[in-house]
């Protein structure tokens, strides 16, 4: 107590009765901690509120319904000249392979006694996948040997059925769609407790390269998944050691003057522009002026490189300023070079921070589309890539182009796709992001 | 250390790969345009690269201007081989072609769309006429000689057989191909017949194009809505809006009879079949452009084309037809079109 205090004359107070100026300041502080609680609330809802959704309309996506019937794959239809040659057997297109199976699917119904009331040959056909002519086609000219065999078959069944399986088609609902009838519908009900119809995990929609709008059933993520890993991969390739080197030439080596001052300022300007503009100008450099192709990953890789690098530089620049003086100062002190300080200590010290935001950079390259856009990368592509580096410049598609196509399909079966490909995108940024957090955790030195 | 090294390195790999890739020459078909026509192309690619020995073509949406606009850069493989349109090629189009170096297009008609308005199935069902539309959405009414802002709020004020439902549209942007047919066929139609059109040229003057513009001017005070996106989001509209009616394209309100109701036209229901007799007054040709340049240096482009166009594929049978393509009655015609690859103009 200063003297002045002890002069002025004071109210009794006493620590056991709050005054009304505490009371008012407890009071502040407990609003604010309600309101701090209310904002985390808002947040944790509207997150809790996003993952429900998602994972409620996607997790159906990683399970699809298989009809298991054996087929034969008569040779008169399949092989008329009865030669086996593929190159003559080719000529019988998927168009000619449908009716078998749906033939075969009659003669097995008849066979195990299911009744198919209501349900003509063309019905029938329609229980089928598209996709399953195809993959027979595929199969017998791999193989011609087959033909004239009967063999037992895997097929997918036809969107609609398997979304009755998976409760989004409904009695009622079949009632109105133009599509299906109830009539299919039970008799699918009769399949299955016949065991011809089986509901299990979907390996294809992870592997399966993406389908049209007729075969919802078929659409897979594997073109799109391969994609973006050999984007991430051009970028990692090209912006961690670019930004690295910048960062390096920047932070240790670059004299402070205005044109340092104007390159530090524009970086940061270049990590808040928006990244369509990236697009705009990859569509302009690397596919009008240097003639790289279209749609091809190497091309959204330089583009997603172009964008990540500010976000890398500026990660790097703070982990290396976070690496205390006295490490460069001992170092020099000992005779070490310049370039012998920085590489030998101050980079593996700062290599934890650098990770991390390379990382963080990466994941936020992983779900952009916009910047897509323009490069043609926003398709449908069913090919898959070769091998990098030739398969770089293969048309492949992304994983959140993926989601944005799906979503603007008419066949409502594809809303649980587009979830579905977001919960794989999404497993996919939380490894990321888990990834950084451990680096940081293992590596990271305070001082 | 070895992070120079290793960019420049990294730099000289992806230089000699690209020239490596560039020998070899692009090997698929691309393909970019009207959203309205992708899920046709798709089907397509997908049926073409099962059956034929060539590659997958690769197919993009984004729209007919942006699609035509690409198609137009230029020869050569990084530009695009073939472009949707759910339109016919503008002559502005043509000539930005020309100019840099496109000059032989083949034009393909695939068939034809039906536009349809539908709404919730649990609503009111409505039989249109195109005046309905006019009255309800034009942005000025002509009254007693003079233009007053149009103020019908519910559909009783235009139509007395209707429910006084509250007008809610939603209807394609301007971005949007499907537009361009609604203003003409619906809106403009709806605007002669109800005997507006005379009316407007009376108050203007006598300037035709004037008059069309004034008919065609939609009303922006919230009660109809430009959908940009795809009909995805018009269908979530409505489902966020009971009262809601929107624009849709034949094949999406096949795939969603579940969920929507269709709105007559004239008292025609839109089937596949009411479009190609013609009854059904709101349609239009879909499109796709060629590049002739490209015919012979792009493998599997000529078989691409002639396969789309196949009776297999287009034909009232084929799976175009089933997902709600109307199939074009002269098809026999531009199946020669493309087999003898007749460019425009030439004709």
């Amino acid at each position: 107590m200063t003297d002045a205090a002890a002069n002025t004359p004071r109210k009794k107070s006493s620590i056991y009765a709050t005054d009304a100026n505490t009371k008012k300041r407890n009071a502040r502080e407990a609003r604010f901690r309600a309101f701090g609680l209310t904002a985390i609330g808002i947040g944790i809802a509207a997150l809790v509120f996003l993952v429900v959704s998602i994972v409620g309309n996607g997790y159906n996506a990683f399970r699809q319904t298989y009809i298991t019937i054996p087929v034969e794959l008569a040779e008169q239809r399949l092989d008329p000249a009865g030669n086996r040659d593929p190159a003559e057997m080719a000529r019988v297109t998927t168009f000619g392979y449908a009716p078998l199976l749906a033939q075969a699917l009659q003669q097995h119904l008849q066979a195990e006694g299911i009744p198919m009331d209501g349900v003509n040959p063309r019905d029938l056909m329609a229980m089928i996948s598209q996709e399953a002519p195809a993959q027979v086609r595929a199969m017998v000219l791999a193989n011609p040997e087959i033909v004239g065999q009967t063999i037992t078959l895997e097929m997918l069944a036809g969107g609609r059925i398997d979304g009755y399986f998976k409760n989004r088609v409904t009695l009622e609902s079949a009632e109105r769609d133009s599509n299906v009838s109830p009539a299919q519908l039970m008799l699918a009900e009769a399949m299955a407790a016949a065991g011809i119809i089986d509901t299990r995990f979907n390996w294809r929609f992870i592997t399966g390269p993406d389908a049209s709008g007729q075969r919802p059933e078929a659409a897979g993520l594997g073109v799109a998944i391969l994609g973006s890993l050999y984007m991430m991969l051009v970028v990692l390739v090209l912006a961690l050691p670019i930004g690295v080197a910048a960062s390096i030439y920047l932070e240790e080596f670059a004299p402070q003057n205005r044109f340092t001052d104007i390159i530090e300022v524009n970086i940061s300007n270049l990590a808040a522009v928006p990244s369509i503009v990236f697009g705009i100008l990859g569509l302009a450099i690397f596919i009008n002026f240097a003639g790289l192709p279209q749609s091809a990953p190497i091309v959204g890789g330089l583009v997603l490189t172009l964008m990540t690098l500010p976000t890398i530089i500026i990660a790097t620049r703070a982990a290396l300023r976070a690496v205390p003086p006295s490490i460069r100062d001992a170092a020099l002190g000992l005779g070490a070079s310049k370039m012998q300080a920085v590489f030998h200590h101050v980079l593996p010290l700062a290599m934890p921070g650098i990770l991390t935001g390379t990382i963080i950079g990466l994941a936020q390259a992983l779900g952009e589309t916009a910047p897509l856009l323009l490069i043609g990368m926003v398709a449908f592509v069913r090919e898959f890539p070769d091998a990098p580096p030739e398969g770089l410049f293969d048309p492949t598609s992304a994983l959140p182009v993926q989601v944005f196509n799906w979503t603007q399909r008419s066949d409502p079966a594809f809303v649980e796709r587009a979830s579905g490909a977001t919960i794989v995108l999404l497993v996919f940024l939380v490894c990321m992001n888990l990834l950084a957090v451990m680096l940081r955790r293992r590596f990271e030195r305070r001082w | 250390m070895s992070f120079a090294k290793l960019t420049v390195s990294t730099l000289a790999v992806a230089a000699v790969s690209a020239t490596g890739a560039f020998a070899q020459g692009r090997e698929n078909v691309q393909i970019a345009g009207s959203s309205t026509v992708l899920p046709y192309a798709t089907i397509v690619a997908e049926a073409f690269g099962e059956n034929f020995d060539f590659p997958t073509p690769v197919v993009e949406s984004g729209g007919s201007s942006t699609g035509l606009r690409r198609f137009c850069e230029g020869v050569g493989e990084n530009t695009t081989d073939i472009a949707n349109s759910s339109r016919p090629i503008r002559d502005s189009e043509i000539a930005t072609c020309a100019e840099n170096g496109v000059t032989d297009i083949i034009e393909v008609r695939i068939g034809y769309d039906g536009i349809v308005f539908a709404s919730d199935i649990n609503g009111n069902s409505f039989e249109f006429t195109p005046s309905d539309w006019y009255m309800a959405l034009a942005a000025e009414l002509p009254v007693d000689g003079a233009l007053v802002a149009n103020g019908n709020t519910t559909w009783a004020d235009v139509n007395d057989a209707f429910p006084a439902q509250e007008i809610a549209a939603f209807i394609p942007g301007t971005r949007h191909g499907t537009r361009e047919v609604f203003d003409e066929k619906v809106i403009l139609q709806g605007c002669e017949d109800t005997g507006a059109f005379d009316a407007i040229m009376e108050i203007n003057g006598g300037d035709e194009d004037a008059a069309e513009e004034t008919c065609m001017a939609i009303r922006g005070d919230g009660v109809s809505v430009d959908i940009d996106g795809d009909y995805t989001e018009t269908l979530a509209r409505i489902s966020a809006n009971p009262e809601g009616i929107g624009v849709f394209g034949l094949a999406f309100y096949q795939n969603n009879t579940d969920t929507l109701q269709v709105a007559t036209m004239n008292g025609v229901v839109p089937t596949v079949e009411s479009i190609a007799t013609g009854e059904y007054p709101v349609s239009r040709p879909l499109f796709f452009y060629i590049k002739a340049a490209h015919l012979d240096v792009i493998p599997g482009l000529q078989e691409y084309a002639d396969f789309f166009i196949s009776d297999d594929i287009a034909g009232p049978w084929g799976p175009l037809a089933a997902y709600g393509l109307v199939s074009d009655p002269e098809l026999a015609e531009t199946q020669a079109t493309v087999v003898n690859r007749i460019t425009m103009g030439s004709m």
